[in-house]
């Protein structure tokens, strides 16, 4: 492969509400076997780039826990491989990541020693399949200096909380307006780009002399009319899930068949870590509709519309509907949960009650549990 | 030097021809268990788990699914720069090349591989049975006896001990005696086919016994070293061990796992097992499916009911079906209202639309009525079952069968149906 890939997982925002406490959006947990970055990860490994940067800063325990090792990406290589960086303390910096661009720029030696000519940037809080190799096909044919991975949203779409650019036929990019109060077009930035190794050095080293920060307002918006920026449209599944109500839709997508098979069954697949969990179980009095059951699983209750994550513990006379129940939660008997996500390692009590009225609750509950 | 306390030796390469058509294809430790596992992984679970790094496989029989399972080792953190795990298969010499001719035979040709090792003990395991055990504490209990060699044995009812191998032994444990399969046993304590050699012994003993044609341990080497004056040990487990030789244990084994809370527990965080895993994802259950009582693995779609039974991972059940009381393997795929009693489905088999597993009476198999016995119907891997047939029990398929073999669409109890041919 041609290209490096540099995947930004460093970002939190307080649409996440609760669920950011914990974790980086990057180590959501997905469709219940995923987390977010797998995506980008597995993408990368599908496109046979080897060499894979990580650029991490917020609450990075859980991400660094899920990247423990690289081998389930097949990134334990001895030629690149799976790199994780955090924010250091040097003689000459001692910032945080001060924005994207800054994140990279303080990771330049990685640019610099690597030999590959292109870089490959993803975000790590997307779902989708895509082969970057035929992003940069389409990069080298327009003879781009960066290539920006874009889709149309549906019209329904409030799409202010994205990227939105405006094209011209020959698919240059000549609008880009960054989470717009207006949007003036539906099609959006997917965090994806293809930009030269050296080109991306050089800007990179300028924007941090001129003391920028951010790769979409200082590089992408700013060099819009003096770099050959282009837009390559995908038309396949994308999801960004860095709200709680697109975390929560993004999740219950993999209820629906045509999903669920391009994911899990369709070729390539998603990789994860993998956790060594026993078959799920279902005793006497296990009721479970039109829902995702992952393994280590006990169920005795009743689940319908609902994503269960791994390991999780459901009591007897339970009744849990279109919900999502992160990793390793034990739910008590006769407890009601409806629209709700019930957060990781929780213990919800017996007999209790937990509905979203307006909106999706986020139950977190913090109590302790009592192991044998 | 490299110098490893412990190694194992893991028997692998028998066929286990009393699982039938199970294992025509593949050998008896690579037959699928427990929704998700093979039966190998418990001893190698329980090797690393007991601090053992370095475990030879030695494989003879079908050996394919058993070496593509294993891989490097990566499952069980059996991938290490010094040891980890190495698969050996017969190999030809200079002179006198043969296959693996018995248990002690086949270790004894892979004196070298041991060697490299330097070990002070060599535990000898076989691939085939369910189990949990800490083999560390088993080694202990040699060095305290300061015996030579230590076989792992577990009381047995009375009247089941003569299928055994029984241990006469002492106060202290020690060996004075043992009767293979005695029709009058004096104990009660069968061996399990796991030991501790200390080195030397083994060593002297291979070498010494090398030209006995089908060289066994329970036959040849154990008593030897018997008469040898060895100190002979019996170290008495309690816990749950199974072997699933026969079909009928083999169901019953999986059965036992869907109890409420299981005797042999995979859910407990101790002592964890490992396998290979090559599906990750969720199980999907439908709006009309129901399933109570069962354990189900990864990536399987289910749409039907299912009842006391044990789904592998990537199985898919139609519509409208039934499942009862049955073992289904992995990427097998039950046709829309099709009704499964107490069935063994091997891995890959498509059934399809309307038919009826385990229907009549029960009557003996007329081919191999040992091996099929105890009411199941038995379908090997990669076997297509056609739509609308019924087939009674006691019963085996296998291969590609199609609605002309079953004469009025019925194959009667107790038949045989073995066809050429694969699914893919």
């Amino acid at each position: 492969m041609r290209a490096i890939g540099i995947i930004l997982a460093g970002g939190n925002n307080n649409k996440m509400r609760e669920l950011s406490n914990k974790r980086a959006i990057a180590a959501m947990p997905i469709a219940g076997c995923y987390r977010s970055i797998d995506f980008a990860l597995s993408n990368m490994s599908n496109s046979h780039i080897q060499k894979v940067a990580v650029l991490t800063q917020y609450n990075a325990k859980s991400l660094n826990e899920h990247l423990s090792s690289s081998k389930w990406w097949d990134f334990g290589r001895k030629q690149g491989g799976l790199f994780v960086f955090t924010p250091t303390i040097t003689i000459d910096n001692s910032w945080w990541f001060r924005g994207t661009a800054d994140a990279i720029y303080q990771n330049l030696s990685f640019l610099k020693n690597s030999h590959e000519p292109y870089v490959v940037i993803a975000s790590g809080d997307c779902i989708y399949k895509l082969d970057y190799n035929k992003v940069l096909e389409y990069h080298i044919s327009k003879k781009a200096d960066i290539t920006v991975v874009c889709k149309d949203m549906p019209a329904s779409e409030d799409v202010g909380r994205f990227g939105v650019l405006r094209m011209n036929e020959d698919a240059r990019i000549e609008e880009f307006d960054e989470k717009p109060m207006v949007a003036r077009s539906n099609t959006i930035s997917t965090g994806i780009y293809v930009i030269r190794r050296r080109q991306l050095i050089e800007l990179i080293e300028r924007c941090a002399q001129e003391d920028r920060h951010d790769f979409v307002k200082d590089i992408l918006i700013r060099y819009k009319n003096l770099k050959r920026i282009y837009g390559y449209k995908i038309k396949d599944y994308w999801s960004n899930i860095s709200t709680v109500e697109a975390y929560f839709k993004t999740n219950m997508d993999f209820l629906k068949p045509e999903i669920r098979d391009y994911f899990f069954k369709q070729y390539p697949d998603i990789y994860s870590k993998v956790d060594d969990l026993p078959p799920a179980k279902y005793n006497p009095g296990a009721d479970v509709k039109n829902s995702l059951i992952s393994s280590g699983c006990i169920i005795n209750g009743q689940v319908e519309n609902s994503i269960v994550f791994k390991k999780v513990f459901v009591g007897n006379n339970c009744v849990i509907k279109n919900s999502i129940i992160l990793n390793d939660v034990y739910l008590g008997d006769n407890i009601h949960i409806e629209n709700c996500i019930v957060e990781s390692r929780d213990t919800i009590r017996a007999n209790s009650y937990h509905c979203g009225e307006d909106g999706i609750k986020i139950v977190v509950e913090k109590n302790e549990r009592y192991v044998l | 030097m490299i110098r490893k306390e412990m190694i194992a030796m893991l028997l692998a390469g028998g066929q286990g021809s009393r699982l039938g058509v199970l294992t025509s294809k593949v050998a008896k430790p690579a037959v699928s268990f427990g929704g998700k596992y093979r039966i190998i992984d418990f001893p190698l679970s329980n090797c690393i788990n007991s601090g053992i790094d370095t475990v030879g496989v030695l494989t003879q029989y079908q050996p394919l699914r058993l070496n593509a399972h294993i891989g490097i080792g990566i499952p069980w953190d059996l991938d290490r720069n010094i040891g980890g795990v190495t698969v050996l298969p017969p190999y030809e010499k200079s002179g006198n090349s043969e296959w693996y001719t018995g248990t002690a035979n086949a270790i004894y040709q892979n004196l070298d591989y041991m060697e490299s090792y330097n070990p002070e003990y060599v535990l000898i395991l076989s691939g085939d049975h369910i189990y949990k055990m800490d083999y560390e504490v088993m080694l202990d209990f040699h060095k305290e006896k300061n015996a030579d060699i230590t076989i792992a044995v577990m009381p047995v009812p009375m009247e089941e001990a003569s299928r055994f191998g029984i241990m006469i032994t002492d106060d202290e444990n020690k060996i004075i005696e043992f009767e293979e399969k005695p029709e009058n046993p004096s104990s009660n304590l069968a061996s399990m086919g796991i030991y501790i050699f200390s080195w030397k012994v083994l060593k002297e003993a291979l070498i010494t016994l090398s030209e006995q044609n089908a060289c066994d341990f329970g036959k040849h080497i154990i008593p030897y070293c018997h008469e040898q004056g060895g100190n002979l040990f019996a170290y008495e487990y309690n816990g749950y061990w199974k072997d699933v030789g026969t079909l009928a244990s083999y169901w019953e084994a999986n059965m036992e796992l869907i109890d409420l809370i299981p005797e042999f527990n995979l859910y407990e965080e101790f002592w964890r097992i490992y396998t290979k895993s090559d599906r990750i994802t969720p199980q999907y259950i439908s709006g009309e499916s129901n399933i109570e009582k069962s354990i189900i693995g990864e990536g399987t779609s289910i749409y039907g009911k299912v009842y006391n039974s044990v789904i592998g991972s990537g199985v898919t059940i139609g519509k409208g079906a039934v499942i009862r009381d049955s073992i289904i393997m992995k990427d097998a795929e039950i046709g829309d209202n099709s009704i499964i009693n107490k069935a063994i489905i091997a891995e890959c088999s498509v059934i399809g639309n309307n038919v009826e597993l385990g229907i009549g009476e029960e009557v003996p198999n007329k081919l191999k009525p040992n091996v099929y016995a105890f009411g199941l119907v038995t379908i090997g891997e990669n076997s297509i079952i056609p739509s609308n047939v019924k087939i009674g029990k006691n019963t085996a398929i296998s291969g590609v069968t199609k609605v002309e073999d079953y004469p009025d669409s019925i194959l009667a109890g107790g038949e045989t149906l073995i066809k050429a041919g694969d699914r893919r």
